[in-house]
């Protein structure tokens, strides 16, 4: 027997680690719509199984737990049980020697804390309120409920215009989506259960690229309603493109002298070059949508009121997007130098970029905004770009892979820092930032929050202070038009209509605040489906376009094809666009990866495919 | 043509066709028990799997498409072990006390498992148990329900009104009413498609045998003199399960077999339909007459299903319903009341049964509406055809010997033109041949409606009676019923008079009706009554000469006070629960 030996792993415990490694993409995918309860009890036989056996809680706890749980599910419990489960995992909680434990009893008391509701809907009716209404993962997740299995296999078919088309039914921005959209469709992709989630994205643009021109659809018969569109961001113009082709004669009002919001001056041309999402914007004119370009809606001169358009329209869309800054409330901010990222995007969309040549520059903020200006004062010519932000990296809210582009391109992250000052010299020229070191401290409200280092504050150099803390929007000359307001974001139902508002229906960031691209589209959809109703008609949207049938393929474990770049030393010098597409065999292979969930499992039976809205 | 091979065996089948046709077309059996063609293709219960060269994991044959040159095994031992399993795995959560079960020698489950070569071993069973309100006619048995989602699919795509859903989730999860509701709440039209369709005894109809023929049943113990009516539809369908030939099979012989059943008396519907044909008939020549007084069209009223369903849908609507009863409910009327006379005998005193091929009438016959008397039910008991043949099995009746018998008239006596009233298109045909000949005082030749005839869930005709052009529809089907009305409603189609069967292709595939797994009987069972029409020597109801006797003797003429009194009915007389986007709003 050795005095020491080296720890290596057995067989079985590295195909235990393999198979939790299995577990993790199996709970990242899981389908939304499952029963809280029947999860927390099939959680707590985890739990259970990881108790070392020590103490009596966790030993013997959550096994009582566990099959009271069950009690409830099966229809044999009372508010007793649950009064008894929830006695049961605060005494885990309290006396628990270990984290295995007393953190068990914590996750119970929270479920029942967050779904109280249905543990006693199984307790009174015998069943819980849960449904599976859209059993495809991705497009249950996509807001706008976009048919990406039945786009994927036309992709894997060759058929790029009609993938285009179908995308359409749901989402007339293609193109921009295709190169900016968050992909929320990905992040439950059932392919996790094998392997990793299909690049939904990805193949998206590979359709786009290789699409060709695809007009429109036909209008139906017009109908001799109209309505007013207030705001030419991706929101209205969706709105408008499915209203004008169900027969309405739309007119969008737009403040700038281009269309598509915060597509156009928000999102960086690298991003999304102006010629692509011209794509986008060409296609929902020519469906016959009017504009009313650089006109404002308002009570001030020249501007058109919001009454006015409520006499002359059957309907109003309200969708003036977030397009004003929030201020940082520290000192020096209004000194010369400091912009705010909001207008500084929106100039380079004019095309008057500020001229940062030789600058440092520092950017406050860690939003994918912050990330926009970051690169963007790069290009600009920027001897150093800084982030500043007051939490941690990893707490930032933006994309991790346009943090991991800023970095590449040569941004500096100041993490922990939060600005306090601004100094300037005599001509009122910003001179450097004063910043106070923080730690990461106390979880609250989900995210950890930024507190006292105890350390002095630092002074940065610099001659450019962006700002990009958040947008606001311009509410107040609808507020006194009566459109109801809470802290600036308008008042909309569900349905998107206005309460007591008759014909005046709102969406977008201006009723969600700042928020993606594609639930900005998905307000569009659902609005024009209710004006249509509103109008009196109930017109359907549709591709006509036939879904392929699956194949029968075996589905081998295949890695997931990512998005190149161009190398950073040339990108950025120039706002040319930085992702490169699939290639024809990475899109081929990519799209074979689809599990099909359109056509395999519960959505062969109900939900599969919405045809048409 | 797409070329294969199935077994080693080349066959080249058209393109698009699924596995499970194609082994179907080279007669190598894949055994299904989930599938429903065209309705419930979702590959649930995993037996229809099959292996294709190549392919790593099994496949469904139900619903795959053959490719070309796929090489397909149907029979190879990683499908038979599969199959196997998932078999032991359903029966695990099945009630198996076969003995007793309705649906014994009738059950897919069972069929399939008995062809399976099961050798020993079994699942440990974990059977499931759901409250059901055993009064209700249609009976759900949680404790045999294998999920196949058949009643969900039928209910949705084919009857439109998704009584049906998933209840519960995960390992959980089954069939219950749909958004949490208790049966007796839910708009069911119980047209019992759910129950012909249901491939074991889930679900099927309440067995109403025993206060007929137990020990104590009245058949038994005479205390009250017995009458028993069988409908068009029975006729077509009864001698199924024995087997026997349609020629063999005939109403005579039925007759018989009611008879040797100890019912004093023996109706026939066919009777009650021609009766109808009078009403309904003249009632619409009226409103015709006075077009602006009514809401148009004016539907057929004889289908207690469409008319839950009416009433249930579309609840401005139901006086566009003919007022005229069911068929059904005519002949229990004239039986209490005109043959009660006839034989000096109290309605009370009167026990009437009647058989049908629908679960519907078990609820209308209880219905406020039909005590015609005062002194309860006018019919007392409705059993389906199913319940009839099986309580001829208990009898161990040697069906080749059963003598063939009259019905009892008067009462008893019906035209060919009542006796297609048990198919989609017969209620319509009959009273276009009465209709015409009671504006015009001339008969039509009884062949020239033959528009109407046919499977088809919507099927319309124009026809020119006494100068005016009648335009008339023929819908079955509670699915062809709603897009019709919706149309209607939209004014895209305007008719006069539209005949509605909820079950698709009427009576005859009525949910009451024998069952055949994966087969669709409603088109073999019409031509059979189309048949008996032709051969029957008076094809037009107002030539009935029992029917011109009842009107001579009592009713004096179509429409008349006592006409209304027992033949016609008030629908808005009870209530049926409304579709749940109405209870909404």
């Amino acid at each position: 027997m050795s005095r020491l030996e080296v720890r290596k792993k057995s067989k079985a415990q590295l195909v235990v680690d393999n198979l939790y490694e299995d577990l993790e993409r199996r709970i990242i995918a899981s389908p939304p719509g499952l029963c809280p309860v029947d999860m927390t009890a099939s959680f707590l036989k985890l739990f259970h199984a990881q108790t070392c056996g020590k103490c009596v809680p966790c030993r013997i706890g959550l096994g009582v737990l566990e099959d009271m749980l069950e009690d409830v599910l099966d229809g044999k419990a009372t508010l007793e049980t649950l009064s008894l489960i929830e006695r049961t995992a605060k005494a885990i909680y309290d006396s628990a020697d270990c984290a295995i434990g007393y953190e068990a009893g914590r996750m119970v008391l929270k479920g029942l804390e967050g779904f109280r509701e249905d543990f006693i809907e199984h307790i009174t009716n015998g069943h819980c309120s849960c449904h599976l209404e859209q059993p495809v993962p991705c497009v249950a997740l996509c807001p706008a409920g976009v048919d990406v299995p039945g786009y994927i296999s036309l992709i894997a078919d060759e058929r790029y215009a009609d993938a285009v088309k179908l995308i359409r039914k749901d989402n007339p921005f293609v193109t921009s989506c295709a190169l900016v959209c968050e992909h929320p469709c990905e992040t439950k992709c059932r392919r996790n259960f094998v392997d990793d989630a299909v690049n939904i994205r990805g193949l998206k643009r590979y359709a786009a690229d290789h699409c060709g021109l695809v007009p429109p659809p036909e209008c139906c018969e017009p109908t001799g309603k109209t309505v007013a569109i207030i705001g030419g961001g991706p929101s209205g113009l969706s709105a408008a493109y499915y209203l004008q082709q169900m027969g309405h004669q739309c007119t969008v009002f737009e403040q700038r002298k281009e269309l598509g919001g915060m597509l156009y001056y928000g999102i960086p041309n690298y991003r999304l070059p102006k010629e692509r999402l011209a794509e986008d914007v060409q296609n929902i004119l020519a469906t016959g949508v009017e504009t009313k370009m650089n006109t404002c809606i308002g009570d001030g001169d020249g501007e058109i009121s919001f009454k006015m358009l409520k006499e002359n329209y059957d309907a109003v869309y309200i969708s003036i997007g977030a397009h004003t800054d929030k201020k940082l409330g520290i000192p020096g901010e209004d000194a010369k130098g400091v912009i705010s990222a909001i207008q500084m995007l929106r100039d380079i969309g004019d095309g008057n970029p500020p001229d940062f040549t030789g600058k440092n520059v520092i950017v406050v903020g860690g939003g994918n905004v912050a990330m926009d200006a970051t690169r963007s004062a790069i290009r600009l010519g920027a001897k150093n770009v800084s982030v500043m932000y007051r939490r941690r990296k990893a707490d930032m809210t933006a994309l991790m892979d346009e943090i991991e582009a800023a970095i590449a391109e040569g941004a500096e992250i100041l993490e922990l820092h939060a600005p306090q000052a601004i100094e300037t010299n005599k001509k009122g020229y910003v001179t450097a930032m004063v910043a106070d070191p923080k730690i990461i401290g106390l979880i609250t409200g989900g995210r950890p929050s930024p507190a006292n280092s105890g350390r002095e504050p630092i002074h940065i150099p610099c001659d450019i202070v962006i700002v990009a803390i958040g947008q606001d929007i311009v509410s107040e000359p609808f507020e006194r038009a009566g459109i109801p307001a809470k802290r600036g974001r308008f008042l909309a139902q569900k349905d998107s209509s206005i309460a007591e508002k008759d014909g005046v229906f709102s969406g977008g960031d201006c009723v969600t605040g700042p928020a993606t691209v594609i639930r900005a589209i998905a307000a569009g959809k659902v609005a024009a489906a209710n004006i249509d109703n509103y109008l009196g008609f109930n017109h359907k949207i549709e591709s006509g376009v036939v879904v392929p049938e699956p194949r029968i393929e075996n589905k081998t474990p295949c890695g997931r094809v990512t998005m190149m770049e161009r190398n950073t030393t040339e990108r950025k010098k120039d706002f040319n666009i930085v992702e490169n597409g699939m290639t024809c065999k990475e899109a081929n292979q990519e799209a074979h990866r689809c599990l099909r969930c359109d056509r395999f499992g519960y959505g062969v039976f109900k939900g599969g495919r919405v045809e048409e809205w | 043509m797409v070329n294969i091979k199935i077994n080693d065996v080349p066959i080249s089948v058209e393109e698009g066709t699924t596995i499970l046709e194609a082994c179907r077309e080279a007669k190598m059996i894949v055994p299904t028990l989930c599938y429903l063609k065209d309705i419930n293709e979702i590959g649930a219960c995993r037996v229809c799997v099959v292996e294709i060269k190549g392919i790593e994991r099994l496949v469904t044959s139900c619903n795959n498409t053959v490719k070309e040159g796929m090489e397909i095994y149907t029979n190879s031992p990683k499908v038979r072990d599969a199959r196997r399993i998932n078999i032991k795995l359903i029966l695990s959560q099945h009630n198996c006390f076969c003995p007793t079960c309705v649906r014994s020698g009738n059950c897919q489950l069972q069929k399939v498992a008995n062809d399976l070569e099961f050798g020993s071993g079994t699942f440990k069973q974990h059977i499931t148990e759901e409250k059901w309100p055993m009064d209700f006619p249609l009976i759900r048995d949680e404790s045999k329900c294998i999920k196949c989602m058949r009643c969900i699919q039928i209910c949705d795509k084919v009857q439109s009104l998704k009584v049906w859903d998933i209840a519960k989730t995960g390992s959980r999860t089954t069939v219950n009413v749909s958004l949490g509701r208790n049966i007796k709440e839910a708009d069911c039209a119980l047209c019992g498609q759910c129950i012909t369709h249901c491939p074991v005894a889930a679900l099927s109809g309440r067995d109403d045998k025993r206060p007929v023929f137990s020990q104590n049943g009245m058949l038994n113990t005479r205390r009250k003199t017995t009458v028993v009516q069988v409908a068009p539809a029975v006729r077509t369908a009864w001698a199924e399960a024995f087997k026997l030939s349609r020629k063999f099979a005939s109403p005579e012989r039925l007759a018989g077999a009611l008879r040797l059943m100890g019912f004093d008396y023996v109706f026939d519907t066919t009777y009650a339909a021609d009766l109808t044909i009078m009403e309904e008939g003249s009632e619409f020549l009226e409103r015709l007459k006075h077009k602006e007084d009514y809401q148009w069209p004016m539907f057929t009223s004889c289908c207690p299903g469409w008319v839950r369903f009416l009433k249930s849908q579309y609840p401005d609507m139901v006086d566009c319903l003919s007022t005229a009863k069911s068929p059904q409910q005519m002949q229990g009327a004239i039986i209490k009341n005109y043959f009660a006379d006839k034989i000096h005998e109290d309605p009370e005193n009167i026990f009437s049964v009647s058989i049908m091929p629908c679960i519907a009438k078990k609820a209308e016959c209880a219905l406020p509406t039909m005590d015609s008397t005062g002194t309860g039910p006018d019919v007392d008991v409705v059993l389906n055809t199913r319940e009839f043949v099986d309580y001829m099995k208990s009898l161990n009746i040697d069906v080749y010997g059963l003598p063939e018998d009259r019905f009892d008239s008067p009462c008893g006596e019906g035209t060919g033109a009542a006796v297609i009233f048990g198919t989609t298109g017969g209620v319509m045909e009959a009273a276009l041949r009465s209709c015409y000949y009671l504006a015009t005082g001339q008969n039509p030749d009884p062949d020239a409606f033959h528009g109407v005839r046919g499977m088809d869930g919507w099927k319309e005709a124009a026809i020119d009676i006494n100068g005016t052009e009648v335009k008339v529809a023929v819908v079955s089907g509670l699915g062809n019923a709603r897009k019709l009305i919706e149309a209607v409603r939209r004014g895209e189609v305007f008719y006069h008079f539209v005949e509605v069967m909820a079950c698709p292709g009427g009576c005859v595939g009525g949910g009451g009706q024998p069952i055949h797994e994966g087969k669709e009987m409603a088109e073999i069972r019409s031509k059979n009554l189309y048949f008996l029409d032709s051969q029957n020597e008076r094809r037009f109801s107002h030539e009935n000469p029992e029917v011109l006797k009842t009107y001579e003797e009592y009713l004096e003429k179509p429409l008349s006070r006592m006409s209304h009194k027992l033949l016609h009915t008030d629908h808005h007389g009870w209530d049926m629960p409304l579709a749940p986007k109405l209870k909404k709003r």
